[in-house]
């Protein structure tokens, strides 16, 4: 190999690749031959960095600078000055909101120093189709420890002690859940990674398998040695193409290395692994609705019990665990358990990894302990809210989650504090809402979804969510009663108790705690027939306020309804009846002289 | 590709520390071309091919090649700074691709500072 001085990360997360991160590859490989450094210096495309706002994202090493928001035609004057001469060229770094120097180490922004990297311990710095960049890291010794000086009681036990929780929801201890499945009695017994991320707006475990898949297959291969499994599916969303594809790479690159397969490590272990596709349904990441996926039949959950790990796949155990809950896995047995559940708090060891999105400034993938509270991942790390509007409202936990308001952003946040405050963990996603989102827009939106995606199995979820979304709709639209609140709680109670999966169950949570925070909205809309947020068509209107009207007539020129007539430097006029209340003239008018009310 | 044992998995960390050491940047020395215009003018290119050379001739595994801008002494060039851990920089002036070898040997394989061809030790303040 030859000697190269300088190594550039190229992030090629399905987000820098959206934002033309293959095209900027392309410009570095023509700038590089042309000032003939291409044999000094090396591009590695790396999995996502979770900074996703400022894609696309190279970190240069050494001296790890971080650039940001590239475009093809900043990298001749990038290659010159930096690689070529050693001057790193401060205007392509990141500037955080409240700074006005750039930073140009990446360990020094604010939203990467508050991280703590376990699950996502190798994102950005390795090159996620190369096994031998995962084995250089530390990768695989952790399998080669389970599988040459523990027994299989003593990894289960390590795991327990670890105080590892399922990272897909539920928070289930791991170590239990395998121990289940290892005692449970079958001749086959079956592994299942649940890669079927399908909240909107989360990006946690396609992110992982992007930049490290080696890290989810040795955890599962730990874990099929300790419950005594040989096969394993990874269910893994379609729409996930790099995701898939580098799973692949990852899982034919382990078993030419005798790393899956026959004789694992020379060990007499085997174990191979298929990745199955699915068509992104959102109930399949409900462990009963995946199996029968799996098995070709339509997603629909079952009663439990018998639980997966005594009836699963095939109807032999299975142990179902999501992707980040794998990533974990050789971390803690090389490191062991007492080094893990150092971290966090009392009932939720380790770190989690989030999905920051919405109002925020700083938008991306972060891990972070356990126990971190809402206020510093919000402003800490996520850099405030945008425009430095009123934070009002976050959400948690995906659709099913719920929405956690002001005074509780000093929670510091694990699974059980999550459900106290009438939210869940979930698989983390993270929406941020400012003054200017409706939460009976919001609580709509999320019913909508979850109708949609309801299986239709139990009534009380498939027309309980349908009646939900009705009464919902009604109170947007300013037609709503005041019994309707009660009548959303009653129904919230019926679609959680009558449900048999989770969808159901938790279903109920974004309406509850919506009305539970902020039922001032519901009777603003219901009583005063006014969106106090301004969101809600039929409850607002647009007026023109003649003072600042400068009569330049740009909302005249983009009104689709022709609602607004005027003449040149005279103020406009709105006509309420024409107006479909779409909003553009507010966007347009530069001198705020359209006001929502 | 043999299948591999435990013990394999050392070997190839070996193999790709210098991949781990540059990402990082946790080395043992620092070695810093000058290639500022006045530095790549004089031949800062070959020098940091002939230092690239002996990283790979001499296998340094935690050893950082580097390149910085002009240094404010264009007359001296090229030059190259070698940086050990915990000790200060040494500024070398007027380095050829012979120099450099032994500088290589003694300062950064060795820890020996060459003080023959060291302009200074430490670097210039920034007030």
């Amino acid at each position: 190999m030859a000697e190269y001085r300088m190594h550039l990360m190229l992030c090629a997360g399905t987000g820098c690749v959206s934002n033309r991160s293959l095209k900027i590859e392309e410009s570095l490989e023509k700038e590089l031959k042309k000032h003939k450094l291409e044999e000094e210096i090396l591009i590695v495309r790396t999995g996502c960095n979770g900074f996703c706002a400022q894609g696309p994202i190279m970190v240069a090493h050494p001296g790890e600078i971080f650039y940001q928001m590239l475009t093809q035609k900043d990298i001749p004057h990038l290659v010159e000055e930096h690689f070529l001469k050693g001057r790193p060229v401060k205007e392509l770094m990141y500037t955080p909101p409240e700074e006005k120097a750039p930073v140009p180490k990446m360990g020094d922004i604010g939203f990467f120093r508050e991280q703590r990297l376990i699950a996502l311990r190798n994102r950005g710095l390795i090159d996620p189709e190369r096994i031998e960049e995962y084995i250089a890291r530390g990768g695989y010794t952790g399998l080669a420890k389970a599988l040459t000086s523990m027994r299989p009681d003593e990894i289960i036990k390590e795991i327990k002690d670890s105080g590892l929780r399922g990272r897909g929801g539920a928070g289930f201890p791991t170590g239990r859940k395998w121990e289940f499945t290892a005692k449970a009695e079958g001749e086959e017994k079956y592994i299942i990674c649940n890669a079927d991320e399908g909240d909107p707006g989360a990006f946690m475990d396609r992110s992982i398998v992007e930049s490290d898949p080696h890290s989810v297959l040795e955890g599962m291969t730990i874990g099929a040695r300790a419950i005594g499994a040989h096969h394993a599916y990874i269910y893994i969303r379609t729409e996930y193409p790099i995701a898939v594809e580098r799973m692949r790479k990852a899982i034919n690159q382990a078993k030419e290395y005798g790393l899956l397969g026959e004789d694992i490590l020379g060990t007499g272990f085997r174990f191979d692994v298929t990745v199955h596709r699915g068509a992104g349904a959102f109930v399949c990441g409900e462990e009963t609705s995946l199996i029968a996926s799996l098995e070709g039949r339509s997603p629909e959950p079952r009663i439990r019990p018998p639980f997966p790990a005594q009836s699963g796949v095939w109807g032999m155990p299975t142990n179902i665990n999501n992707v980040e809950t794998w990533a974990n896995v050789p971390e803690i047995i090389n490191r062991g358990a007492g080094w893990y559940s150092q971290l966090g708090t009392d009932t939720s060891k380790g770190t989690k990894v989030f999905s920051l999105v919405g109002k925020v400034k700083n938008t991306g993938l972060i891990e972070v302990p356990m126990g971190i509270t809402l206020r510093k991942i919000i402003y800490d790390i996520g850099g405030g809210i945008l425009e430095d509007k009123k934070f009002k409202a976050i959400q948690t936990g995906g659709p099913s989650g719920g929405c956690i308001p002001e005074e509780l952003l000093d929670l510091p946040i694990d699974y059980e504090r999550l459900t106290e405050a009438g939210s869940i963990m979930g698989s983390g996603g993270m929406i941020v809402m400012d003054e200017g989102t409706c939460m009976v827009d919001v609580a709509r939106y999320f019913v909508d979804f979850l109708r949609g995606e309801s299986c239709g199995k139990c009534t009380s979820c498939r027309e309980g969510l349908e009646s939900m979304y009705q009464i919902l709709t009604e109170i947007c639209e300013g037609k709503g009663k005041e019994s309707d609140v009660e009548l959303l709680e009653e129904l919230c109670a019926a679609i959680a108790d009558g449900s048999m999966c989770a969808l159901g169950g938790t279903a109920s949570n974004p309406v509850l705690s919506t009305i539970r925070y902020f039922r001032n909205e519901y009777q603003s809309h219901i009583r005063d027939q006014e969106c106090p947020a301004g969101v809600c068509r039929e409850l607002i209107h647009y007026l023109i306020d003649r003072e600042k009207c400068t009569g330049c007539l740009l909302c005249v020129k983009n009104c689709p309804s022709d609602a607004i007539t005027g003449e040149r430097k005279e103020p406009v006029n709105l006509n309420q009846e024409k107006c479909i209340k779409c909003g553009i003239c507010f966007e347009v008018c530069k001198f705020k002289a359209v006001e929502v009310k | 590709m043999p299948k591999l044992k435990p013990e394999d998995l050392e070997q190839i960390s070996e193999r790709m520390r210098k991949m781990v050491v540059l990402r990082e940047g946790a080395a043992r020395a620092k070695i810093i071309v000058h290639m500022g215009t006045c530095g790549i003018a004089a031949g800062a290119r070959k020098i940091m091919a002939a230092v690239l050379a002996l990283m790979e001739e001499k296998d340094a595994k935690d050893v950082i090649v580097t390149s910085s801008g002009c240094a404010g002494l264009c007359s001296r060039e090229p030059m190259i700074t070698v940086e050990l851990k915990g000790e200060a920089p040494v500024k070398y002036v007027d380095v050829t691709e012979d120099k450099t070898r032994q500088i290589f040997d003694e300062h950064v394989m060795g820890g020996k500072i060459l003080a023959k061809y060291a302009l200074a030790i430490g670097s210039e303040r920034v007030s």
